[in-house]
C-alpha cells in the first residue's frame, strides 16, 4: 500500500477542512467528524508511533521494546488505560509521558534534556516523535476499560494531590482548573467546557485523549492538553511528564475511570 | 478522652490542611517553568486564592470569609475623577479582547476583559460563554450612584460581594486600568451600547 500518497491526500483534505472550519461552530466540525468516520487522520501518526518504538535509537542504538509500561518490558496492548501508575523501579507514579521520558534515558541513554527539549509540536509542526508514540501505544489500548492504579499508597496520595491542584487559584486571574471545569454544561465563549469533576465529563474527556486536532494538522497528547490549559490560565509553562502533570492526569483518570478508552480521539 | 479525640481530630484537620496547600505550591514549582514574561512566581497564592482553593466539599469557614470580604471591599478605590463612564465603544473593544497575561500573548499590547467569555452582552453576538450570568440591557438598572458604585466595585474586587466568584479581580489584579475599566462600565451602561439597545 502507498502510504505516503494516501497520507498527502488526507493532509489536503484535513488542510481544507480545518481552514473552513476555524470560522465554525460546534455542530459543523460535528457534521466532519461525521464524514471522517472511522477514518480518523491519526492513523497515520499511529503507524509512525509502532515504527518509531521498533526503531534503534539514542547513543546507545536500541528501541523501546524493552520499555515496561506497567504491564511488563515490551507489552503495550493495554498498558494505556492502566496509567497513570505506579513503577516500583522509580518509586513514583508515572503517566505515559514521564515513563517514555524514563526509558529513552535509561534504555536508549538520551538525556532527560534531549527528551523534554521539545515533546510537543509547536504550530505548523508536522508531529514530534513522543507525539505519535503515545498515539500508537493509546490507539492499543482502545476499547479497553480506563483503569489507572489505585491500590499503591502513592497512586491514591497523587490522586489527592491531582484534586489539590486541579483546585488550586494563582495567577492574575485567580483561575484555576475548577473556574472552567467544575460545573456542567458551561461554555467559554462558543467552546463547551466538561465538567471534569464528575464521571461522565471526566470519563469522556479522558477517553478522547491523545487526539488529532483537525485545526491544527496533528495528534496533541493529554499532557499537551495539562499545559495548554495551564497557558489559559495564566500560568508559567507545564513540564511533560512533570509531578503535577501527573497528579492531574491521575485525577482525570480516576474520575473516568470504567469508561472505555476511544483514543486518538478527532478534535476541533 | 471524647475532648482528646476532638482536639485530634481538629489539629488533623488545620494541620492537613495547611500541609495541602504549601504541599501543592512545592509541586507546582518543580513542575513548571519560567515562559516568555510569565514566572513561577505566579504560582504563589495570596490570602484571597488560598482561601478560595477549597475543593466543593470542604466546609466553609465563614468567619475567615467575612473578614477577606470586609478587606476586598474596603481596598476599593473611587474613580480618580469621580467620573465611573467611559466611552462605550472602547469599552466594547475591551469586552471582546481574550488576550492578555498568557505566556503566548504580546506584553506590549493592553490587556483584554474577555467578559465574552463568560457572559451575554451584546445580544446580537452568539459567541459567548455562560460561566456567569446574561448582561444584555444592564443599562435599564439606571445609573444611579448606587447603581455605578456596586458595578465599580464588581469590576474591581468581584469578592467585596461574593466571595470566591469565579470572576477576575479585574481593577485589584492589575489586569485593566482605571480608564479600560471606565470604558467597560459605559459598555455596561450607556443607552447607546448595543448591550442595551436591543432585547434578545
Ligand atoms: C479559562 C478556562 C480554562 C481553565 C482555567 C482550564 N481550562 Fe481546560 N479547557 C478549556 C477550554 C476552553 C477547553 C476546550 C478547548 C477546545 O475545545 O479547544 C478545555 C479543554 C480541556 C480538556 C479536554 C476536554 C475534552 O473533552 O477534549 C481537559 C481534559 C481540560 N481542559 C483540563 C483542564 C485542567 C486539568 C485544567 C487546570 C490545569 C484546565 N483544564 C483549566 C478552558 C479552561
Ligand atoms: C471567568 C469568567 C468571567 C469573566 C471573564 C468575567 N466575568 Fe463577570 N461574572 C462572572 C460570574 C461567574 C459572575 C456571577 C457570580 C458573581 O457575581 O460573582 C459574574 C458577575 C458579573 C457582574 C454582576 C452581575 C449582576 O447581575 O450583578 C457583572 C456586572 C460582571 N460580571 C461584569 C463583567 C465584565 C464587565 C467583565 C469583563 C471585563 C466580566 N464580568 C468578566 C464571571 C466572569
Amino acid at each position: 500500500m502507498n502510504k505516503g500518497f494516501m497520507r498527502v491526500i488526507f493532509t489536503v483534505l484535513i488542510g481544507l477542512w480545518s481552514v473552513t472550519l476555524l470560522s465554525d461552530t460546534e455542530g459543523v466540525f460535528d457534521q466532519y467528524r461525521e464524514m471522517l468516520g472511522d477514518d480518523n487522520p491519526a492513523i497515520f501518526v499511529i503507524f509512525d508511533g509502532e515504527e518509531i518504538w521498533y526503531a534503534p535509537a539514542g547513543p546507545k542504538s536500541v528501541s523501546l521494546e524493552q520499555c515496561d509500561l506497567g504491564l511488563g518490558p515490551g507489552v503495550v496492548e493495554g498498558a494505556y488505560a492502566q496509567l497513570p501508575r505506579y513503577f516500583p523501579d522509580v518509586d513514583r507514579v508515572q503517566d505515559v509521558e514521564a515513563r517514555l521520558e524514563y526509558c529513552m534515558t535509561q534504555l536508549q541513554g538520551l538525556t532527560t534534556e534531549e527528551v523534554r527539549g521539545k515533546p510537543y509540536s509547536l504550530r505548523g509542526d508536522l508531529g514530534t516523535e513522543l507525539e505519535a508514540l503515545v498515539a500508537w501505544i493509546a490507539d492499543q489500548s482502545s476499547g479497553l476499560a480506563i483503569a489507572p492504579g489505585q491500590a499503591h499508597a502513592k497512586e491514591r496520595a497523587t490522586y489527592a494531590l491531582g484534586e489539590n491542584l486541579f483546585y488550586y487559584r494563582a495567577g492574575p486571574h485567580d483561575f484555576s482548573c475548577a473556574t472552567c471545569h467544575e460545573q456542567t454544561g458551561r461554555r467559554i465563549r462558543l467552546q463547551a467546557l466538561p465538567n471534569l469533576t464528575t464521571h461522565p465529563g471526566a470519563a469522556e474527556a479522558y477517553s478522547s485523549w491523545p487526539a488529532y486536532r483537525i485545526s491544527q494538522g496533528i495528534v496533541r497528547t493529554m499532557g499537551w492538553r495539562m499545559r495548554d490549559c495551564m497557558r489559559q490560565q495564566r500560568m508559567p509553562e507545564l513540564i511533560m511528564g512533570s509531578q503535577a502533570s501527573v497528579a492531574l492526569q491521575t485525577y482525570l483518570a480516576v474520575n473516568g475511570a470504567g469508561a472505555s478508552m476511544a483514543a486518538p480521539g478527532l478534535k476541533r | 478522652m471524647m475532648m482528646k479525640t476532638i482536639m485530634q481530630f481538629l489539629a488533623f484537620i488545620i494541620f492537613s490542611s495547611a500541609v495541602c496547600a504549601d504541599e501543592v505550591y512545592d509541586v507546582l514549582l518543580e513542575s513548571m517553568t519560567d515562559k516568555n514574561f510569565v514566572t513561577v512566581e505566579r504560582l504563589k497564592q495570596d490570602e484571597l486564592q488560598a482561601f478560595c482553593s477549597q475543593p466543593r466539599s470542604a466546609s466553609a469557614d465563614e468567619a475567615r470569609a467575612a473578614e477577606l470580604r470586609a478587606a476586598a471591599l474596603s481596598d476599593v478605590p473611587i474613580p480618580s475623577d469621580q467620573n465611573y463612564l467611559g466611552d462605550w465603544q472602547r469599552g466594547e473593544k475591551v469586552a471582546s479582547n481574550g488576550r492578555g497575561l498568557q505566556y503566548s500573548d504580546d506584553p506590549e499590547q493592553e490587556n483584554g476583559g474577555n467578559c465574552y467569555a463568560c457572559h451575554q452582552l451584546d445580544p446580537a453576538e452568539v459567541a459567548y460563554g455562560n460561566l456567569g450570568p446574561s448582561l444584555s440591557g444592564y443599562g435599564a438598572r439606571g445609573q444611579s450612584i448606587a447603581m455605578l458604585q456596586y458595578t465599580w466595585t464588581k469590576l474591581w474586587n468581584t469578592h467585596a460581594y461574593n466571595i470566591c466568584s469565579h470572576m477576575p479581580r479585574f481593577g485589584a489584579a492589575g489586569i485593566l486600568t482605571e480608564q479600560q475599566l471606565r470604558d467597560v462600565m459605559a459598555f455596561l451602561f450607556d443607552p447607546q451600547s448595543p448591550v442595551n439597545r436591543t432585547q434578545p
